[in-house]
């Protein structure tokens, strides 16, 4: 994944309003895009091309549908580990191994490990975390989410 | 909501992107052997029951110049959390916020918010309002730079179920 700035002049404003625009979500209907060209004033082969673009240039992560897995019975876990400097990458390596795990940062901080599990079961959440914990001998706090309050992201349009 | 494999199979062919196509549920219809309506009509439901929170561009802030994130955390007393976490949530540079259980002694905080900046600097200037909005419901604070991505794939389902 791109970890630097794109040149600052690499989008334009109606890629901005469209980076705006599709965080909040795409219509469900067969032309969706074009929805999406009417209320920008674009066309709809250069909202694709855009979005296309966008992709390509590492500008956006993703384009597609975001899941809720306590929605199907599942769950969500923000954990985090305190990983000794000298053992980093072999945890990293252990730690991401698991399927279950969706996000994984190194943060500045004693507990330097952060990474979400994202399971189809909730009784998934503890087993996994209690193999991450056989497997590197460390704990692993869990912070499962009590409330939400918003998500999303403006750039200047 | 309990999806069955054909809902699955819709979920993973999709799980990487959807198509930039003009017509992109006729489009993964077409990997699947099914219709554009009933593309339609399986997303259409599980995005009513949540199970698709929706379908979305997920913006990479490290390459819109956000190269600056933190999360920020907070120990806010209880009584005042969920209000404050809703303003907190509503501040316009704030992308996740949450609340979450404390992991003491350890871990004193409780309030989680996400901070994106052209640089620490201006992240710090930012968690200085969240601060400020706080006032003396907070009794401790930390931010934690993010130093490395080691891995974002996003949630994957098992096949077959």
């Amino acid at each position: 994944m791109r970890r630097t700035a794109l040149p600052p002049d690499t989008l334009d404003a109606s890629d901005r309003a469209l980076i705006n625009l599709l965080q909040d979500g795409l219509p469900m209907e067969p032309a969706p895009f074009a929805r999406v060209a009417r209320e920008t004033g674009l066309s709809e082969d250069d909202v694709i091309a855009r979005i296309a673009r966008m992709r390509e240039l590492g500008a956006i992560t993703r384009f597609g549908p975001f899941l809720d897995a306590a929605a199907m019975g599942g769950a969500f876990c923000l954990c985090a580990m305190a990983v000794p400097a000298d053992r980093f990458d072999e945890v990293v390596t252990l730690v991401n191994d698991h399927p279950e795990v969706a996000h994984n940062y190194e943060r500045a901080h004693r507990l330097n490990m952060w990474f979400v599990l994202a399971c189809e079961r909730p009784e998934q959440i503890a087993r996994t975390a209690a193999q991450i914990e056989r497997e590197t001998g460390l704990t692993v706090h869990l912070f499962p989410k009590l409330k939400e309050f918003f998500i999303g992201f403006r750039v200047d349009a | 909501m309990t999806i069955d494999s054909t809902d699955r199979r819709i979920l993973t062919a999709t799980a990487s992107g959807l198509p930039l196509t003009p017509r992109p549920f006729a489009e993964v219809g077409s990997w699947l052997g099914l219709t554009e309506a009933e593309v339609l009509d399986r997303m259409d439901a599980m995005q009513d029951a949540g199970v698709i929170r929706r379908i979305a561009l997920a913006p990479n802030h490290y390459a819109l110049g956000m190269v600056a994130n933190g999360m920020s955390v907070w120990d806010v007393t209880d009584d005042r959390a969920e209000e404050l976490g809703a303003a907190v949530g509503n501040l316009p540079f704030v992308s996740h916020c949450y609340l979450r259980p404390r992991s003491l002694p350890e871990w004193p905080y409780n309030l989680f918010a996400m901070i994106h900046g052209s640089s620490r600097d201006e992240v710090e200037e930012k968690r200085a309002e969240i601060a400020a909005l706080l006032g003396a419901a907070c009794r401790a604070a930390d931010i934690l730079y993010s130093t490395r991505i080691l891995k974002k794939t996003g949630m994957r389902l098992s096949e077959g179920g």
